[in-house]
């Protein structure tokens, strides 16, 4: 099968919608089929990534948990958005899995190099 | 140049159902192709054979039909988001012991791995988001 570059743009607060659980479904189903896959979280996207989530309470299954297992699936490029972060007062030690944080410009140029985006 | 959409927002709700609409008829009036459109989230409900708008607004199901029928259009509703909203083929009603379906005609129910296949197949994907 024919392998593009995939990037996975991730924007959404891990519960108020369902739009981070189906990017991650998107993000695991285009691995599943050899997909050269990257994910990007921008704007409240970056609540997904926090570690110790307890989404349980409000009978929800945990995100961060499933964001986890990326690496197993071969998605290992995970990039986060650096202002996002510091607009929330976030840092990259606080989140689950590891990811590089790029600046609007680096953001920029990741997603020219793609062959295809998509946003939830 | 081969386009694929992706319709995540409700018909009647969220005017990125009938943005898609137009644009997927505009590809076409330009002499473009359409691999496929993906009906992913709550555009699932694009798929709703029961949806009854006012007569005097337009009618976003009756129009993919449309499209689809003149254009042979391949019409996908995400099967795992269209469970759990309830919609249905006979197949899927059938399976989970529910008296109806609500499938309309010209769409198909199938799994993300057909926004992958787009995907490998379209020179563009254009989301029309929620």
């Amino acid at each position: 099968m024919s392998s593009k570059s995939f990037l996975i743009v991730s924007r959404r607060a891990p519960y108020a919608s369902n739009h981070a659980r189906e990017a991650l479904d998107a993000a695991l189903t285009a691995a599943i089929f050899e997909q050269d896959v990257a994910m990007l979280f921008l704007s409240d996207g970056v609540y997904q990534l926090l570690n110790n989530q307890q989404p349980g309470t409000i009978g929800q299954k945990n995100l961060g948990a499933n964001l986890q297992v990326l690496p197993m699936y071969d998605i290992e490029k995970l990039y986060v958005s650096k202002r996002a972060l510091d607009e929330r007062s976030l840092t990259t030690d606080q989140l689950v899995v590891p990811v590089q944080a790029l600046d609007d410009a680096e953001i920029n140029t990741l997603i020219k190099q793609q062959d295809l985006v998509l946003n939830f | 140049m081969i386009f694929s959409i992706v319709v995540q927002g409700a018909p009647h709700s969220q005017q990125s159902a009938e943005s898609a609409l137009r644009f997927a008829r505009a590809v076409l009036a330009q002499g473009h192709g359409i691999y496929r459109v993906f009906f992913s989230g709550d555009g699932i409900h694009n798929g709703s054979a029961l949806a009854t708008p006012q007569q005097d607004e337009g009618h976003i199901i009756e129009g993919w039909q449309a499209l689809a029928k003149e254009h042979e259009l391949d019409l996908v509703v995400c099967i795992a988001a269209a469970l759990r909203r309830g919609v249905m083929n006979d197949e899927e009603a059938k399976r989970h012991d529910k008296l109806n379906s609500n499938l309309a005609d010209g769409f198909t129910l199938s799994g993300l791995g057909q926004l992958t296949d787009a995907a490998i197949h379209s020179d563009r994907v254009v989301t029309f988001g929620s």
